[in-house]
C-alpha cells in the first residue's frame, strides 16, 4: 500500500502535484552521501546494533543459565518476575529514570560522587559515555525479556543428557560448558541471524526518548531512523527523507535476506522464508 | 547428589548475581516512585535519593487538579488501547486463519507478500503520508489505525497456531452444516485463545507505550495521549504553573510531578503485572518453538 510512495525518493517533490512531481533522478541520494551524517548515522547505527547483539545475547544466555541453576522456586518466581519488569515500561519513563540518575544537579550518581568527594560528571554533554550507557540501558530493559527464550530452550533439553553427564563425572559448572551450551547453539544462532537481518535499523523509541535534541551527545547516538525524522521535521522535505529512508530499507532487506539464506543453508527449522 | 563445597560456594555466587541483577532492575522504579512524593525543596536539597523525610502529595495534588491536563491524556490513552487493540486482534486474527485456511486459495502468496511488507518497508514518509491522506491525524484515529500496519509478526503466530488444529475439525463442522462466519468465530477463535490472549497483551502494551504516532501526527494538545505528555512534560508544567496561583506559582513541584505522571502512567501495568507476566512468558514460548 505505501510502496508506490518511493517514487518520491527520486523526485524533487511539490505537494501540490504529490507523487507525479518532476523526475531529477539519483540527486536527493548524492545530496545524503556527500553530507557529513551518511557516514555518522550508518556507523552509529551498526555499532549500537552490534553492541546490544553481543552484550545482548551475552546476558540473555547468563541469566537463562543462572536462572536455571536455582532450586528455589519461590526466589526463581521473584527475581524472574524483577527481571522481566523494565520490559514493559516505555523508554519516555527510562528517559526520566536515566535523568534523575545521571542528572548534572539533581542525579543520584552525581550527588554520590560528590559525597565521596569527587567533582560531578556532566553526562548529558559527554559523547564518550553514551555507548556503555545506551548498551547498559538496553541490557537493563531487556535481558530478563530475552532469557525466557533461552530458559524455555534450556527446559527442553532432555534430563537424562544430564544425569549422564554426572555419572560421568562432570561437575555442575562442566555440565554447563559441555552439555547445555552445545545443545543451546541452534537457537542462538536461529535467534542472531535474526537479529543481523535487523542491524541496519536502530530503536526509534529508545533513542529518541533518550537523547532527544541533545545536539552534544548526537555525534555518537544518532542513528539512522532518529536521522530520518530529524531531517523530515528540520527540512520538511519528503524527497531527502525518503531517499535516506530507502538507503536503509535496501541494505537492511539484503541483510535479512543474506542472513536468512545462511540460516535456511544450516538450520532449516529456523528459516523465515 | 551429593554437593560439594565448591558446588556450594557456586550456588552462593549464582544466587548473588540474580538477586543483584533482580534488584538493580527494581531499584529505579522505587526512586521515582519515592521521588513523586517529595517535597520540591527537598529535591533541590538533597537531588534524586531512595529515601526522603519530607513527604508530599502536592505533585499529586496538581496532577488531578483544575487545569491539569494528566486526566484528559489518559481518557484518550486508555480509548486508544482499548479500541486499538481491539480491532487489531481482530484483524490480526482474520487475517492469519484465514492464511491458514486450506481452502484459500492463494494463501502462499498472500503469506508472501505481507512476509515481504515485514522485512521491507518503505518508511516513514510513505507512512506519514498515507496516515494523513486516511484523516487519521490530530484525532484519535491517527493514534490508532497507522499503528494497524505493522504487525505481519503477530499475524504469522496466529497462522502457526491455527495450522497446528486438526483440519477435521473444519471438515466435521462443515458437515454439521455451520457457515464459515460461524466456523471461524465459534470454533476456531475459542481454541485460539492462548494466542490471542498473548497476542492482545503485545498489542495493548504496544498502544499504551507508544508516542511515537504522537510525535508524527498529533499537533493538537487536548489529543495529547499520556507518553506524550510526559515526553513533553518541561513545557507542559510551565504551562499548568502560569495558571496556577500565588505560593504555588513560585515553586512549582516540577521534579515531583515529572516523576508522579511516570507513577500514574505506569500504574495499570504495574497493577496488571502478575496477568501481563504469565501470559507473556506462555506466549514467547509458543513463539520460541515454532521460531
Amino acid at each position: 500500500m505505501t510502496l508506490p510512495y518511493i517514487a518520491i525518493a527520486f523526485e524533487k517533490f511539490n505537494y501540490k502535484t504529490g507523487i507525479r512531481s518532476p523526475f531529477v533522478g539519483l540527486d536527493n541520494f548524492t545530496s545524503f552521501f556527500k553530507s557529513s551524517w551518511a557516514w555518522a548515522v550508518t556507523r552509529n547505527t551498526l555499532v549500537i546494533n552490534f553492541l546490544f547483539l553481543i552484550f545482548g545475547t551475552f546476558f540473555a544466555i547468563l541469566i537463562a543459565l543462572l536462572l536455571n541453576e536455582i532450586r528455589n522456586k519461590p526466589f526463581l518466581k521473584l527475581t524472574q518476575s524483577a527481571m522481566l519488569f523494565p520490559f514493559f515500561i516505555s523508554w519516555v519513563i527510562v528517559s526520566y529514570m536515566l535523568q534523575g540518575l545521571l542528572g548534572t544537579a539533581n542525579g543520584m550518581i552525581n550527588r554520590l560522587i560528590e559525597s565521596l568527594g569527587g567533582a560531578r560528571i556532566n553526562f548529558y554533554s559527554t559523547p564518550s559515555y553514551w555507548y556503555p550507557i545506551l548498551l547498559i540501558l538496553n541490557i537493563w530493559k531487556n535481558a530478563g525479556y530475552n532469557s525466557i527464550i533461552y530458559l524455555a530452550a534450556i527446559t527442553g533439553i532432555d534430563e537424562s543428557i544430564y544425569e549422564a553427564a554426572a555419572i560421568d563425572g562432570a561437575t555442575r559448572f562442566k555440565r554447563i560448558i559441555y552439555v547445555t551450551l552445545p545443545l543451546l547453539i541452534p537457537t542462538i544462532s536461529v535467534l542472531t541471524l535474526m537479529s543481523i537481518g535487523r542491524i541496519f535499523y536502530g530503536d526509534f523509541g529508545m533513542m529518541y526518548a533518550i537523547v532527544r535534541d541533545n545536539a552534544s551527545i548526537m555525534p555518537i547516538a544518532e542513528v539512522i531512523d532518529t536521522y530520518v525524522f530529524r531531517t523530515f521535521k528540520n527540512t520538511g522535505n519528503p524527497s531527502l527523507t525518503m531517499a535516506i529512508g530507502l538507503y536503509q530499507s535496501i541494505v537492511g532487506f539484503i541483510l535479512v535476506y543474506t542472513s536468512n539464506r545462511i540460516v535456511r543453508r544450516y538450520y532449516p527449522d529456523g528459516a523465515l522464508f | 547428589m551429593r554437593s560439594t563445597r565448591g558446588e556450594r560456594v557456586g550456588s552462593f555466587f549464582i544466587h548473588l548475581f540474580v538477586l543483584l541483577f533482580a534488584l538493580a532492575c527494581l531499584i529505579p522504579f522505587v526512586m521515582v516512585i519515592v521521588v513523586s512524593f517529595t517535597e520540591e525543596k527537598a529535591i533541590t536539597l538533597n537531588g534524586y535519593s531512595l529515601f526522603t523525610t519530607h513527604w508530599s502529595t502536592a505533585a499529586y495534588k496538581m496532577m488531578f487538579g483544575k487545569n491539569s491536563a494528566v486526566p484528559r491524556s489518559y481518557g484518550v490513552t486508555t480509548l486508544a488501547t482499548v479500541a486499538g487493540t481491539f480491532i487489531a486482534t481482530l484483524i490480526t486474527f482474520g487475517a492469519g486463519y484465514t492464511l491458514a485456511n486450506k481452502q484459500c486459495r492463494y494463501r502462499n502468496g498472500l503469506s508472501l507478500y505481507f512476509y515481504f511488507t515485514m522485512v521491507f518497508s518503505a518508511g516513514l514518509v510513505p507512512w506519514y503520508m498515507v496516515s494523513k491522506a486516511i484523516g487519521a491525524y490530530d484525532n484519535i484515529w491517527a493514534l490508532i489505525i497507522p499503528s494497524l500496519m505493522f504487525s505481519p509478526f503477530n499475524m504469522f503466530l496466529v497462522r502457526n497456531f491455527v495450522n497446528g488444529i486438526p483440519e477435521a475439525l473444519n471438515e466435521s463442522a462443515r458437515i454439521d452444516g455451520a457457515g464459515e462466519m460461524r466456523i471461524a468465530f465459534q470454533i476456531y477463535l475459542p481454541l485460539c485463545k492462548p494466542v490471542l490472549a498473548t497476542i492482545v497483551l503485545f498489542y495493548a502494551i504496544g498502544y499504551w507505550n507508544n508516542y511515537f504516532n504522537a510525535v508524527m501526527l498529533i499537533t493538537d494538545r487536548k489529543m495529547y495521549p499520556l507518553q506524550m505528555l510526559l515526553f513533553q512534560i518541561q513545557s507542559e508544567i510551565t504551562a499548568m504553573s502560569k495558571l496556577m496561583s500565588g505560593a504555588e506559582r513560585a515553586n512549582p513541584p516540577k521534579e515531583a510531578f515529572k516523576m508522579a505522571t511516570s507513577v500514574v502512567t505506569m500504574g495499570p501495568i504495574i497493577l496488571l503485572y502478575p496477568f501481563l507476566q504469565k501470559y507473556f512468558v506462555k506466549g514467547m514460548v509458543i513463539g520460541a518453538v515454532k521460531g
